[in-house]
């Protein structure tokens, strides 16, 4: 029953699936607009073109910041723009495929070193998104009900999605230091359960320690959403469970987790999209230079752009890591949708 | 249909759900051992932020200590000294505020047309704006500099460097999320609101700014809050796209560690410091944020 209101959760469905209620706006339009005869508007401002109007300037920002440097990165992929030609990048020479064959001969160490990084974030977005997820829907359903300082806990839970990512990952880059940092101090001189202080920053230790960063800084963000969605499950669900003699773990399950299944739709996507390209945690917390064992996609592809100062093999990978996203999220969104449609039959 | 869509000022102190039943201890133990264990996570950095900036430099450079051999203020007077902080942050204002102001009128423009009329290339609109979320920055960042400087070098706009271009550019990532929660939250205004506007004589717009905007006030308050945000912590363009003169928060703070030394208590208090006004203000207005998205994006 609930999944009737939640299907408009589907972002791309939702413009279009929703029907606009022409009768009522038709109260607005020329015809009967003109017996209240004090109505004067300029010609322009038609209805027909009023919409696009107040839309263009979301729609050329987003030609201009978006689409167009988009298309010129794709025709960048397709150039040999090393920084020669950086000046007057128009006029650097066509190579056809050579960009992609580059980063796809898996034999070659350019095209090794995008594998590994692609598989390493790949592993890194599922732990992470994974984590993120659980923690912050068993943290929302566990403070759905009041109960003495929830509002205190709710901020505070919170914080770490308010901080600015640069103020959140410095201090955690202080607290993996090798010989002043809390990390160490916990677990080698007050634990005891190491032989020597490890190094977190570098070597194999670095992907834990990306993976603790990016779940304490995303985890607040699907617990705001599962709240959010929680308020939205109509109230007569639980009590008639509750007269059925359901128990509260039975609520959960047979009520709450089925309910919140459209937010979750988005929320992981969301998610995914956001881990997988993130930026800003690995840059701020390795710096330029990242170890293997946690070398993310994103700052591996500006490694290879701003390091190496090859333009146009970085688009290339870049172009590659859009439509690996886009077949993704769209085979996501099948999967989601049709099973929901199934269960809604 | 057992929900109907309450009015948006009554979402802004929705409850959450008084239990029809008592739950049972199972459920109480695991639930105070879970949020104890959470809220640790979640409070240890904050300590050691907080903690950290109030230490003295031979604190913070041998081995940690969790409690402060003595506390001093002295990190928070040489912040400002050790680099031009105050510059990075009226910079830092400048950008996000511009950005937040810009993007939150733009997407009350586009969210209105999307909610409150039907017309051709809707569903494309909303597609295209919303798939912008899913670019790899990083596809783009090259693209974008490069055409700033196109722009500059054809008008004469300095887009590249300038605090307008990264206001410009920062606008666009809290965009399309903007659009998209306010679609769904002017849609939770009833119609007839604005409808009894048109017929009383004002003009579309009229309708949008004395009757839509007053009732999604919430709604706008959560995505302004979003957008501050964003442009507040990002760091892979600033990064590329300022010069001395224009550098933020983001990438000034870099600047504490020397070839010899690293000022961590200084780091922190610095970090405390470019904390500060976000969490405030997000901590203040996280009700709004809570309202919004529960009106719009998970309705």
């Amino acid at each position: 029953m609930s999944e009737m209101t939640s299907t408009t959760t589907d972002l791309s469905a939702e413009a279009g699936a929703r029907p606009v209620r022409k009768s009522s706006s038709g109260a607005a339009a020329p015809g009967p607009r003109r017996r209240t005869g004090r109505i004067r508007r300029p010609g322009w401002l038609r209805r027909a073109t009023l919409p696009y109007l107040l839309l263009l300037p979301a729609l050329l920002l987003e030609l201009l910041v978006h689409l167009v440097p988009m298309v010129i990165g794709i025709v960048m992929s397709f150039k040999e723009l090393t920084q020669f030609y950086i000046r007057d990048w128009g006029t650097a020479p066509w190579s056809g495929f050579d960009n992609y064959r580059m980063s796809v001969d898996f034999n070659a160490p350019v095209g090794e070193a995008l594998l590994h990084s692609f598989l390493v974030t790949v592993g890194f977005t599922l732990l992470s998104v994974g984590l993120c997820w659980l923690i912050g829907t068993v943290a929302a359903i566990y403070m759905q009900d009041t109960f003495r300082g929830r509002g205190l806990l709710r901020a505070l839970f919170l914080v770490p999605y308010a901080l600015p990512v640069y103020a959140a990952v410095i201090t955690w880059v202080f607290m993996f230091q090798h010989d002043n940092g809390l990390v160490n101090h916990v677990l080698h001189d007050q634990l005891h359960l190491t032989d020597k202080p490890s190094f977190w920053l570098i070597g194999d230790n670095s992907f834990v320690a990306l993976l603790v960063v990016s779940v304490w800084k995303g985890w607040p963000f699907a617990f705001l959403i599962v709240m959010a969605g929680l308020q939205n499950i109509p109230r007569e669900l639980y009590e008639a469970a509750a007269l059925d003699g359901a128990g509260m773990w039975q609520q959960v399950r047979r009520i709450t987790l089925p309910s919140l299944r459209p937010v979750n739709q988005v929320l992981v996507l969301v998610l995914f999209l956001w881990t997988f390209n993130d930026f800003n945690t690995p840059y701020v917390l390795f710096g330029r230079a990242a170890p293997q064992a946690a070398d993310l996609i994103s700052v591996h592809i500006y490694q290879a752009s701003f390091v190496s100062w090859n333009f146009g093999t970085g688009s290339a990978m870049s172009v590659l890591l859009l439509l690996f996203l886009l077949v993704v999220t769209g085979v996501y969104l099948a999967i989601t949708s049709r099973g929901r449609r199934t269960s809604d039959a | 249909m057992p929900s109907t869509p309450a009015s948006p000022t009554a979402q802004v102190s929705a409850k959450a759900h008084p239990s029809p039943m008592a739950p049972p201890r199972s459920f109480l133990w695991s639930r105070r051992i879970f949020l104890t264990l959470l809220s640790g996570f979640v409070l240890v950095p904050v300590y050691v932020m907080v903690s950290s900036s109030l230490k003295p430099l031979a604190d913070v450079t041998g081995t940690f200590h969790w409690l402060p051999s003595g506390l001093t203020f002295r990190p928070y007077v040489d912040i400002w000294s050790t680099v031009p902080l105050a510059k990075y942050f009226v910079n830092s204002l400048v950008v996000a505020g511009g950005a937040t102001v810009c993007s939150v009128v733009i997407a009350v423009f586009a969210a209105y047309a999307v909610s409150r009329y039907a017309f051709r290339g809707k569903r494309v609109f909303t597609v295209t704006v919303l798939s912008t979320q899913m670019f790899p920055g990083i596809l783009f960042l090259l693209p974008l500099f490069l055409l700033y400087v196109n722009i500059g070098n054809a008008t004469g706009i300095a887009l590249f460097g300038s605090r307008g271009g990264l206001i410009l550019t920062y606008l666009t990532f809290s965009l399309p999320f903007s659009i998209w929660m306010l679609i769904g939250y002017f849609d939770s205004v009833p119609r007839d609101l604005d409808e009894a506007a048109l017929v009383d004589g004002c003009g579309p717009l009229g309708a949008l700014f004395r009757v839509v905007v007053p009732a999604a006030i919430p709604g706008i308050v959560a995505v302004a809050v979003y957008a501050f945000m964003t442009a507040w912590g990002e760091v892979l363009f600033a990064s590329v796209m300022t010069n001395d003169a224009t550098r933020t928060l983001a990438v000034g703070l870099q600047g504490y560690s020397t070839l010899n030394d690293v000022y961590w208590n200084q780091i922190m208090a610095a970090s405390l410091v470019v904390s500060v006004p976000v969490v405030a203000g997000f901590l203040l207005l996280q009700r709004y944020l809570v309202a919004g998205l529960t009106a719009g994006a998970v309705k």
